[in-house]
């Protein structure tokens, strides 16, 4: 079967969906796009469903060779991507024909890009998705969830939809220059910390600190305390804020484990887990309050974009 | 139990609170909150993560809003009555014990100030409770163990433990499904597979489930299929791993 096929593979790319639901009861991780809305939109530039799978390629340094045309969609992080040397900007759709590459290069802005292809790419989804979870060996081309490696091919069965190109103010990146604020449902332990706490929680420039993967993201800047008890490890919500005994807050994303024992503020939205996956070390972001019922709003009027 | 209490966590997840302490008591209500919540919840579920004394509800916000959650969960613990015992699944997990490849037994006995015949003993003497699944795929979290096999994580995880690892952490047993990094004190090996993609429902364990572990000799372990390789020697350098 013709495809494409990887070239060199960089240091991650990763097939992805929505991620794997159902199963977290036993202590499998939900995995799936980290920047589900990039996804989302590459997938609706093509007419597929908003979570079909493709390939999550974080930093670069991936090239594609392709065997047959295609036409393709790209969201998410400018990582340099060229189609045989000429640029290609993301948040389009574009055509590949038999013989040329796509390559990424590093990150220009933003920290993941998202390929999607007609109807998706074949994977065959192992317990109900083919998210890739390396820790886990569950999902990707070969169900032990493993890197895109070279030699892989990726291939689709489907076909590409009407053209579509994407709506205007769709797909900015952190690092436009706006100011970058994530959504907070304040809840879980949230009244166990010291009001100090609490106040710099939403008023403080946090810095993204290196340590960030798909399991969480660390936060340096002021030191939050906790003045509750120990507690007894509990389930995790998609992008939990739990402070460990540093006061140093890590934001827990896809790949996050299942339960766990640190004191939390609450939750981002899902919606700002999207963009958090997009912040490279360094950037600065704010914590902002929101109330479960608006982030719902919210988190609808984006999922009603791809009806 | 005492009253429950109805947590938000975040923008489609609530925790239900029912009880404070780790206690195998809470078991026979864990299970039957988990059943009552996955039967009020039906379609709108998208996960629900027991672990000993809460239960996360991740649910469908296309489907419900905050409040129309928290009235189902309300509802469904109304009337709550406790799963009668015989309701998890039994156990009997043979395990071959051996310095070999359990290299804490010497630790614990130790600590106990017994042989290693005796933590053995005491560790098959007894029923244990799964109180939650996490850390990895089918990784249970058991309990509770007798005090005097209660013993401290090591204080730097190895990088490798094998698959089928038998384990003790303060008063928790647990067993490694497969081969990852892990900071509890291993006492043997068992070659029952604990977590298959093929397998029905995944996972051998399920919070609720009571599991007894049986000592077996090295020519049992190697006739069931168990890789007698020793586990490596202690790793040097410190992981994330939390169990």
């Amino acid at each position: 079967m013709k495809g494409l096929i990887v070239e060199r593979a960089g240091p991650l790319a990763l097939i992805q969906d929505g991620g794997r639901f159902g199963v977290r009861h036993l202590g499998v991780t939900q995995g799936g796009a980290a920047d589900w809305v990039s996804l989302g939109w590459a997938n609706w530039l093509l007419g597929n469903a908003p979570q079909a799978p493709g390939v999550e390629i974080t930093v670069g340094g991936l090239t594609l060779y392709a065997e047959a045309p295609a036409t393709l969609a790209l969201t998410g992080a400018d990582l340099g991507a060229t189609l045989d040397d000429e640029p290609l900007v993301p948040g389009c759709r574009f055509t590949i024909a038999a013989g040329q590459r796509l390559a990424f290069e590093s990150p220009r802005a933003g920290l993941r890009a998202y390929l999607a292809f007609p109807g998706g790419l074949d994977a065959t989804p192992v317990l109900g998705s083919v998210a890739s979870t390396v820790r886990e060996s569950l999902g990707g081309l070969d169900g032990q969830g493993r890197v895109l490696t070279e030699g892989d091919c990726l291939t689709w069965s489907g076909g590409a939809g009407p053209e579509r190109t994407l709506p205007s103010g769709v797909g900015t990146l952190p690092g436009d220059g706006e100011r970058v604020t994530l959504a907070l449902v304040g809840g879980a332990q949230i009244a166990d910390f010291s009001g100090t706490s609490v106040f710099e929680a939403f008023n403080t420039a946090w810095t993204i600190d290196q340590r960030t993967d798909r399991m969480g993201v660390r936060l340096t800047g002021p030191e939050l305390h906790y003045q509750g008890e120990g507690m007894v490890s509990e389930g995790i919500p998609l992008g939990a804020v739990q402070v460990p005994a540093d006061g140093q807050p890590i934001i827990l994303l896809n790949d996050r484990q299942t339960i766990g024992g640190y004191p939390r503020l609450g939750a981002l939205t899902p919606l700002a887990c999207a963009r958090l996956a997009q912040c490279q070390p360094g950037t600065e972001v704010w914590l902002t309050p929101v109330a479960a019922g608006q982030a719902r709003d919210v988190h609808l009027r984006q999922l009603a974009c791809w009806r | 139990m005492s009253d429950p209490s109805i947590e938000t966590v975040g923008m489609d997840s609530l925790i239900v609170r029912l009880f404070d302490n780790i206690d195998e008591e809470n078991m026979p209500w864990m299970l039957a909150a988990d059943r009552a919540l996955r039967e009020a919840f039906g379609e709108a579920l998208i996960d629900l993560v027991p672990s000993y004394t809460t239960l996360l509800v991740h649910y469908d916000i296309q489907r419900l809003d905050l409040q129309a959650a928290r009235a189902r969960v309300s509802e469904a613990l109304k009337g709550l009555t406790p799963a009668t015992s015989g309701e998890g699944q039994r156990h009997v997990i043979p395990v071959w014990y051996d310095v070999s490849v359990g290299p804490e037994l010497e630790r614990i006995a130790e600590r106990l100030g017994g042989s290693q015949e005796d933590v053995i003993a005491r560790h098959c003497a007894r029923d244990y409770s799964v109180f939650a699944l996490g850390f990895a795929p089918g990784y249970a979290f058991m309990g509770r163990l007798d005090d005097a096999l209660a013993t401290p994580r090591l204080k730097t995880p190895r990088q490798k433990v094998a698959a089928g690892s038998v384990a003790i952490a303060e008063r928790q047993t647990a067993v490694y499904p497969t081969l990852s990094p892990g900071g509890w004190n291993i006492v043997g090996r068992t070659a029952v597979a604990l977590f298959g993609r093929d397998r029905e429902g995944y996972s051998l364990f399920r919070p609720g489930d009571k599991v007894r572990f049986e000592a077996i000799s090295r020519e049992a372990f190697i006739e069931q299929g168990g890789d007698p390789t020793p586990l490596a020697e202690r790793g040097d350098t410190p992981t994330e791993a939390q169990a």
